[in-house]
């Protein structure tokens, strides 16, 4: 992930602060940067936002609110769920997604209040690994998980 | 509304959005919301990934999610996650339908109307549990 960038200071045909951050009009969150990586970046959080609500939401309804919610929960629960590939392949992606649009909303958001380039460097160098390697330790376990190691849960 | 815009903290940092009133919470709502789910994501993608140490191990961790506290706690997680995912829609309706900026204050205490309702069915089901 991209991890430092000054705040896009362009913005056509809106006002600007001081600072050349734009002003918001007409928007309901960020204002779209014109071009450039924020552009990329603005734009995959609007697109990993659809994805989600399907993702995100239907995980929501169906590990939370479905049966007993997570009271229903537990290894023999899993192991079965992960039977099936497209189980595999929700979770997977979910987290994929997750990490990178909860990451870049964090950076986003010190792009907001941390203007010391330095301080800013460091917060998000520092999510970026943690991101990093909850991706990949997910990864592994979605992946490589094999319940025939232990026999008899998966009725 | 543009007056509003400047009445801003013009510091050059912190600039917290101001759009119009609703527009102001529902963007502060969203952030905290969004802050929130990551860092919940963090734990819980280590406590998942406990299944890979098989049965014993694994049902010891998810045994936390069935205490009645964190069943709670669960009900917020839950309405963070609603709120953010509608009002993220709001956001990508006013960004790529520009008319629909001209109604900011409806589809504002529209996505709050829907947020609500959903939030009633969630508590029936959810609700319950922690006070079993
Ligand atoms: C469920 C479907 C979701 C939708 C529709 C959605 C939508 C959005 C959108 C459109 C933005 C950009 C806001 C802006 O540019 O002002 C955003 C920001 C953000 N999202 Fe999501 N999101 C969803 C799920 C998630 C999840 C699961 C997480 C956490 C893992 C998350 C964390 C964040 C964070 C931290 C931000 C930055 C907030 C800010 O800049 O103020 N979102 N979301």
């Amino acid at each position: 992930m991209a991890v430092d960038t000054e705040p896009s200071s362009e913005q056509s045909g809106h006002r600007a602060d001081s600072l050349g951050t734009p002003l918001p009009r007409g928007v309901a969150g960020r204002a779209r940067p014109a071009r450039g990586g924020e552009f990329w970046w603005w734009l995959f959080m609007r697109v990993s936002g659809i994805v989600l609500l399907f993702l995100a939401v239907g995980h929501v309804l169906i590990m939370h609110l479905g049966g007993s919610g997570v009271e229903r929960v537990n290894f023999g629960f899993v192991a079965t769920r992960w039977q099936s590939p497209l189980w595999r392949t929700w979770d997977w992606l979910l987290l994929s997604l997750a990490i990178l649009h909860g990451i870049n909303g964090l950076r986003v958001i010190t792009l907001d209040y941390v203007r010391r380039p330095g301080v800013r460097l460091t917060i998000n160098g520092f999510f970026t690994i943690v991101g990093l390697v909850l991706f990949a330790l997910g990864t592994i376990v979605v992946v490589t998980f094999d319940p025939s190691k232990w026999p008899g849960v998966i009725k | 509304m543009a007056d509003r815009q400047t009445r801003r903290r013009d510091e050059g940092y912190g600039r917290l959005y101001r759009g119009s009133r609703e527009g102001q919470w529902s963007w502060v709502l969203h952030r905290v919301t969004g802050v929130v789910v990551i860092l919940f994501l963090f734990a819980h993608v280590l406590d998942t990934a406990v299944v890979g140490w098989g049965p014993a191990a694994y049902d010891r961790v998810v045994s936390i999610y069935k205490n009645p506290v964190v069943q709670f706690l669960e009900w917020i997680l839950v309405a963070a996650v609603l709120y953010h995912a509608f009002n993220g829609v709001r956001i990508m309706i006013v960004d790529f339908w520009p008319r629909a900026a001209r109604r900011h204050r409806e589809l504002s205490y529209g996505t709050i109307g829907v947020f609500v309702a959903v939030m009633i069915w969630v508590s029936i089901v959810m609700l319950p549990r922690v006070f079993r």
